[in-house]
């Protein structure tokens, strides 16, 4: 009888999703439907850069932070080298859609669903391991900003471990797989998970909208030559790290009771851009080029103070990748809602494209009363390796 | 892991190599090792006692290959195990009778809870991420040389055949690493 009751259900399931399809017209939402679905797509793994930076942004991303702690009688460093092997095993299968080695699950393993594997190694690592003389100048820890409330709960970390992928089952199995294969080597200091619009919700490339309620991430790098020039490294600071990338992790959280008191039309002067479109206020498309020249009656259209006026690059030097997720999480006790956005940027030089753009904001950003920085870290993200090769082969070499 | 299955190859490469002239008299029947090809192994941490070594084991010859046995710098003695339920269905490990055989064009997986080696009485600790080399050695005394990477791994505590001269509580589980 159950069964009876949930075949019909799902029946009727069916048939709605059916009759959706044919109201927008929408062709890829049939092919979505296909018997093999999104869950066997992958991501390379080998190449000159680890992917889960240039890769089309997944719908789930997991941000772990560790540090290292090996048990007595090794080191540091060792604990560090016997990390990288076991996760480069690890991420070279898993994002393949083949279960690890010595994987309890290995059915969950099957469909990666686009997951990507990044590893990230704190500037703490480097003092640690006794690898300070090899450490890249370009990875500096960030200046204090006047608005940062940082709680150390969301900050540092001497190794980052970034999972993404479209299914998040994916990415739980990935995580357990990888923590569990390090426990006796590292203690994990905290846990990030963030999300964007499910897959197949939103056209592929579309800009994803935060909880706030904005398009956000319009202005943001395309092409090879501008990761070439202003992502990857080019391993003049550290011929090691030739490849890789410097990686910032800020957490923002979002004032979302206050940012309710505001009308839309505040909103939409406070950040520069509409709502709807994502257009700035001077143009009529997402795409189009903020006018911050432009006035009305003397005053300008787009305020100086907004949040696109002072973002905005000065030099093609400020520009970096930006790679944000949303969170949702659990809130303290009497308080609604605790979400916001995992602020994931990559860029060759923190101190020259990241620190001028967010000084810029901790000033004077007509923003700041409705988000708040509460977690920040800054990882080099280890080049790329090739079939053979370890994560930091190079460093540790 | 790729490069394990380079190393392995490299090893094939040299043991056929060094075997190809004393077996050129019957070309048709090389060395067992020749025609076999490990893959995806790996064995369990332990810091003291035994700890097993999985993996997949391939036979591509023509005829039936049989592992007796093997040696490894890091332990003692290198044994074949398999696990057996009783008439009461509780599982014991204990040593292979006759080795390890598979026929021709076949694969045998070397699983916890299943067939597996066992590095006894280790000489130093197995870490995770470390390697640790063990040779396979054949029915015909050829061998197969073969790094398996160190993982923490929790499970497979079968005990030991009360008969067996094994300690059942040393090492093999991992635990104390967690």
């Amino acid at each position: 009888m159950v069964e009876r009751v949930s075949r019909r259900r799902f029946v009727a399931g069916g048939a709605a999703v059916l009759a959706g399809a044919g109201l927008t017209g929408c062709a890829t939402a049939r092919s979505a439907a296909g018997a093999e679905g999104f869950g066997t797509a992958t991501e390379p793994f080998f190449g000159p850069h680890q992917a889960g930076v240039a890769t089309t942004p997944q719908a789930h991303a997991l941000f772990v932070a560790l540090d290292l702690a090996p048990q007595p009688g090794r080191s540091v460093r060792d604990a560090l080298e016997a990390v990288l092997r076991l996760w480069t095993s690890d991420a070279q299968r898993l994002t393949q859609g083949t279960p690890a080695l010595a994987d309890t699950e290995p059915e969950l393993a099957q469909r990666p669903a686009r997951l990507t594997v990044t590893v990230g190694l704190g500037g703490s690592a480097f003092d640690r391991a006794g690898l300070s003389h090899l450490r890249p100048p370009t990875l500096s820890d960030l200046p204090a900003f006047r608005t940062d409330r940082l709680e150390p709960r969301w900050c540092g970390g001497d190794l980052l471990l970034q999972l993404c992928a479209d299914d998040p089952v994916a990415i739980s199995h990935a995580a357990r797989v990888m923590l569990k294969n390090v426990r006796s080597l590292t203690r994990q200091r905290w846990r990030q998970a963030g999300f964007r619009n499910a897959h197949g919700a939103d056209r592929s490339g579309a800009t994803m909208r935060n909880l706030m309620g904005q398009i956000d991430g319009t202005v943001n790098l395309r092409g090879d030559a501008e990761f070439d020039r202003l992502v990857w490294d080019d391993g003049a600071g550290a011929p090691w790290f030739a490849g890789g990338t410097v990686m910032i992790l800020r957490r923002i959280r979002a004032e979302l009771d206050t940012w309710d008191e505001l009308d839309r039309e505040a909103k939409e002067l406070v950040v520069g851009r509409r709502l709807d479109t994502g257009a700035p206020l001077t143009g009529t498309r997402e795409t189009d080029e903020p006018d911050l020249t432009a006035t009305v009656d003397g005053i300008p259209v787009i305020a100086p103070n907004s949040h696109v006026a002072l973002a905005r690059p000065r030099h093609d030097g400020e520009r970096f990748l930006r790679r944000p997720y949303n969170y949702d999480d659990p809130p303290p006790p009497g308080q609604t809602t605790d979400s916001g956005l995992l602020f994931a940027t990559y860029q060759r030089d923190p101190a020259t494209q990241f620190v001028p753009v967010q000084r810029r904001l901790a000033d004077a950003d007509g923003l700041n009363p409705w988000i708040t920085t509460i977690g920040s870290a800054v990882f080099a993200v280890l080049p790329g390796v090739q079939p053979g090769q370890t994560l930091g082969e190079a460093l540790l070499r | 892991m790729n490069h394990k299955i380079i190393r392995t190859i490299t090893a094939l490469t040299a043991a056929t190599a060094l075997l190809t002239t004393a077996c050129a008299a019957e070309p048709e029947k090389g060395p067992m090792a020749e025609a076999v090809w490990v893959k995806d192994q790996w064995a369990n941490a332990a810091d003291t006692g035994m700890a097993a070594v999985f993996g997949s084991i391939a036979n591509t010859g023509a005829r039936e290959v049989r592992i007796v046995g093997g040696t490894s710098p890091q332990a003692g003695t290198v044994e074949i195990h398999e696990v057996v339920a009783d008439d009461s269905g509780a599982k014991t490990m204990r040593q292979k009778e006759g080795g390890l055989a598979i026929p021709a064009g076949e694969a045998r997986e070397l699983i916890p809870g299943g067939d597996h080696l066992m590095l006894m009485d280790l000489t130093e600790p197995l870490l995770p991420g470390a390697d640790v080399e063990v040779t396979l050695r054949f029915e015909d005394g050829s061998t197969l040389p073969v790094t398996a990477q160190v993982r923490d791994f929790a499970g497979g505590n079968e005990e030991y055949a009360p008969d067996g001269h094994h300690h059942g509580d040393e090492g093999g589980g991992g635990h104390h690493h967690g």
